[in-house]
């Protein structure tokens, strides 16, 4: 990470406002409220269907789009660069000799930089939408997609504006709504052109879609003369039956609103306030993204709809703003979206921002896999660029089974002088940042691998074998241990294929995907060696790599002759959770409820709710074992570990961190519990460091001590 | 389906739905409308009353007098100054309370965008259920620019707190009609 950046995010996480106001917004809450009946899933598959059709047909649909419009009477043209579309605007202007331009909102034009192109011509260009007009002001960039100026006070606002008024404002909100109507309305008069984004084209009808709160984008298309449009390839749908769930989406996602107050269809010159007609441009942008649309992975990136709700639920972005994470198109799908419109070498900072959690996934209305698309953004910065050699190095011990695990050995004796009570709390030098926010679990003396041998097993039927992943392998093995328990009990045989190793994910969500490929076939050999009906994992980062990521990582790298077997393995991987939920409902397994064992409170981990589904599972067994549920707060928003991001970015990671402790405290439960290692080595870690006294339990542990 | 139409316009904030039998009780609303709203002949105070198939068979003339301020002529400088713009609108959508007009006649955006108070005229059988079946009845294909308007221009650019009356009208009256052919425009 180079040193600015890292700066960035310090200053960043100093400034509390964009946290506090997303807050007080409540978006999840007023989102769901918006959603409210609505079918989500089957609007979401129908946007990415007409997206992703159309994503495969640009040229044609802007040809088709072009033609209908010329016919209505508009001027249409296609900008193949953003210096062709600057060019295009600075020559109209010059034509009709226009020294002011009004705006309403057309993140097209930031991508290009359009207003400091103009004001090289010696053109004003106003923004009019309320928060670029704040940032136009304050020379900033947009911090949000839809919200530009979303991290700013009000205080910073009424300085702004008295600065711009020559006059003190006060910092009442109303009252400074209407000093920016009064100001923006002159300029309305004044202006010339008047310059607009898109949010859907039409092509069967040449119209443009036009949403809005303000109502400024009507006033820009009424009073200048000339109206010109601009917007990206991508905005593109081929017929106005489409636009329909793009429109019931959109306001809901990006604001909570059932519509935005306006909602504008401009089809072809209108009449002007003198009785002409309008000067109508429509200026078709590409900028990369016919390529965009013929990479494989990376085309599903055009079906996004621009409603910024990735950047609503994301834990970082809220925590950094988008000065920070992204570059123009802000958080997770901004930094895709750099890549392609800036370049991929832009994105080599911020990519490392987005911690996988997934949640921007589990909202986008257009179904985009963000997560997914960061991490093949890493592989190929990998690819072009090569890992650090220290990652690199890393990597190579880990892909040698042999070696990793006799170093994992070894760090027991090292460990030594910094361990107590299985905890190691300060580390040395240029460690220490690591145990500054949380300390880290010890390399435990014996690991799982061993003590399994010493466990004795039943003869059965039932077949499984356990994979124990890292953590509880080498850190956890008492995991290990609840979880043999769980499954003998229920008449299972348990078996532990030693040449099991790391599942890959770190060097997968690094973008070494060679790595994390050789990870999973060494896992495949092992595992596949053992004639059992079921893998069980008790990780379900795990399970994730297991049951999905080794097939893709190794149809990524080529290596295709491992697809059958990573499938075998694939559909007999199961996570903790759900098996235990199997035995208990088939019979093979009955838990007893204990009276007394008061609260528990239950931490969802990303990979377990969100890419497994996996959450009503573990709250029913432990409900059934006695334990009575008491709900946090954001259950399942990211507890900051992420894998190796807690060690990449241990700054935003312990702030997470430190809000998932408060929510964990403020239900008084005396136990929280969660089916992830990972969870449970950042959780407490966190709670150890504060001295606090509530208990961090696996489901299997808890589980294991109600058996009957 | 007017019912639902009333709440969900009125939840959208600072607006009010008033349903008339008759075109003559709804034109006696407005007049009373307007000299509440001291609407008078000067810069500021005019009402700007955009053309449509409404006005037919209705003296404007008279009204004008009756009404000192209220034009029916409209330019941009009268509607710049205006308190109260007053429009037809084509269709209105029960499930968001939302308002459709056929905008490409410049004075129904002129009387639309500029005033603080947006008076709508919508004969009452023309309320659908929602956004799909007014597409079957407004197509971009018959109109340069259609409009979409649901209650008073809003922003909440500012920390996240709604403000009414960024740019368009603060205010929104919506008057629907019974008498059938009052409002319509076909």
């Amino acid at each position: 990470m180079n040193k600015e950046f890292s700066e960035s995010i310090q200053k960043a996480l100093q400034n509390k406002n964009l946290a506090g106001i997303l807050e007080r917004w409540n978006y999840p809450a007023t989102r769901a409220a918006a959603y409210a009946g609505v079918d989500f899933e089957a609007l979401r598959d129908r946007i990415a269907k007409i997206k992703g059709d159309a994503a495969g047909r640009l040229d044609e649909l802007a040809e088709n789009f072009k033609k209908v419009a010329e016919a209505r009477g508009a001027k249409v043209f296609r900008a193949n660069s953003p210096q062709e579309a600057k060019d295009y605007i600075t020559n109209l202007c010059k034509e009709k000799g226009v020294k002011n331009i009004v705006k309403s909102k057309s993140m097209a034009s930031e991508e290009i930089h359009l207003n400091a192109h103009l004001a090289k011509h010696g053109i004003q260009a106003h923004e009019t939408d309320l928060g670029e007009w704040i940032i136009q002001l304050a020379h900033q960039r947009p911090s949000h997609m839809v919200m530009p100026a979303l991290h700013l006070t009000k205080e910073q606002v009424a300085d702004l504006f008295s600065k711009e008024t020559k006059e003190k404002q006060p910092n009442d909100i109303q009252h400074l709504v209407k000093v920016a109507r009064k100001e923006l309305r002159e300029k309305f008069f004044e202006a010339d052109i008047g310059i607009s984004g898109a949010n859907i084209a039409i092509a069967e009808t040449g119209t443009v879609v036009i949403c809005t709160n303000e109502g400024n984008a009507r006033l820009v298309s009424t009073l200048p003369k000339t109206h010109v449009i601009l917007f990206g390839l991508e905005k593109l749908i081929e017929n106005y039956a489409d636009a329909a769930p793009i429109l019931a989406a959109l306001p809901k996602s990006a604001t909570s609103q059932l519509i935005t107050c306006y909602v504008s269809m401009i089809s072809g010159p209108a009449q002007n306030t003198d009785g002409s007609m309008k000067d109508l441009h429509f200026l078709i942008m590409d900028n990369k993204r016919t390529a965009l649309a013929k990479d494989p992975k990376f085309k599903e990136a055009l079906q996004c709809i621009r409603c910024g709700s990735c950047l609503n639920v994301c834990p970082v972005y809220s925590l950094v703003t988008g000065h920070v994470f992204g570059h123009i198109y802000t958080g997770g799908i901004g930094t895709i979206l750099t890549a392609w419109f800036d370049e991929l070498k832009k994105t080599e900072d911020i990519q490392g921002l987005c911690i996988q959690c997934g949640r921007c996934k589990a909202i986008c209305p257009a179904k985009i896999d963000i997560p997914e698309l960061i991490v093949e953004l890493r592989r190929r910065l990998v690819k072009e660029q090569g890992l650090p050699v220290v990652q690199r190095a890393i990597y190579a011990v880990v892909n040698n089974r042999r070696l990793f695990h006799s170093m994992l050995r070894t760090a027991t004796i090292t460990q030594k002088p910094f361990v107590k009570d299985g905890f190691i709390r300060h580390l040395p030098m240029f460690l220490s940042d690591l145990t500054k926010d949380r300390s880290l679990p010890a390399i435990a003396d014996v690991p799982f691998r061993d003590r399994f041998k010493q466990i004795r097993q039943p003869k059965t039927a039932l077949k499984a074998s356990f994979y124990a992943g890292c953590l509880i392998d080498f850190s956890y093995p008492h995991i290990g241990d609840a979880v043999i328990k769980v499954l003998n009990k229920a008449g299972i045989e348990v078996s532990f294929p030693d040449e099991q190793t790391c599942c890959g994910a770190p060097a997968r969500y690094a973008g070494a995907f060679d790595v994390a490929a050789n990870n999973a076939i060494d896992n495949i050999k092992a595992l596949l060696t053992v004639d059992v009906n079921y893998v069980v994992s008790a990780c379900p980062t795990c399970t994730v790599a297991l049951k999905q990521a080794f097939t893709t990582t190794l149809e990524s790298e080529g290596r295709t002759e491992w697809l059958s077997k990573a499938k075998e393995l694939a559909a007999r991987t199961i996570d903790f959770s759900t098996f235990i939920t199997k035995l208990v409902n088939n019979g093979r397994l009955s838990l007893q409820a204990a009276k007394g064992l008061g609260k528990l409170t239950y931490h969802d981990s990303c990979h377990l709710k969100r890419t497994l589904h996996v959450f009503e599972e573990p709250r029913t067994l432990l409900t059934k074992s006695g334990f009575e549920l008491a709900e946090m707060l954001e259950s399942d928003t990211c507890c900051g570990m992420g894998g190796t991001y807690t060690l990449k970015q241990p700054e935003i990671s312990s702030v997470i961190l430190k809000r998932k402790i408060e929510n964990i405290k403020a239900t008084g439960a005396p136990t929280v519990a969660m089916d992830c290692p990972g969870c449970i080595m950042q959780i407490k870690g966190g709670l150890d460091k504060e001295g606090s006294s509530v208990k961090v339990k696996h489901t299997a542990e808890l589980l294991a001590l109600r058996l009957t | 389906m007017f019912d639902t139409f009333k709440a969900k316009a009125e939840a959208a904030g600072n607006t009010v739905v008033q349903r008339f039998a008759t075109k003559a009780e709804a034109l006696n609303f407005i007049e009373g409308y307007c000299k509440e709203a001291d609407i008078k002949d000067a810069a500021g105070s005019y009402a700007v009353w955009a053309d449509s198939q409404f006005l037919k068979g209705v003296d404007t003339k008279e009204l004008a007098v009756r009404v000192p301020g209220l034009k029916f002529e409209i330019t941009s400088e009268l509607a710049k100054n205006s308190k109260i713009g007053i429009t037809r609108m084509d269709w209105g959508i029960a499930n968001t309370g939302t308002l459709a007009q056929d905008a490409t006649a410049v004075e129904q955006r002129l009387a639309s965008t500029l005033s603080w108070i947006h008076i709508m005229l919508l004969a009452t059988d023309h309320i659908v259920a929602d956004l799909q079946a007014f597409m079957t009845k407004m197509h971009p294909s018959k109109s340069n620019y259609l409009a979409l308007i649901t209650g008073p221009s809003k922003t909440a650019d500012i920390e996240r707190v709604l403000a009414i009356g960024v740019h368009g009208p603060e205010r929104i009256v919506i008057l629907c009609v019974d008498e059938l052919g009052g409002v319509h425009n076909e």
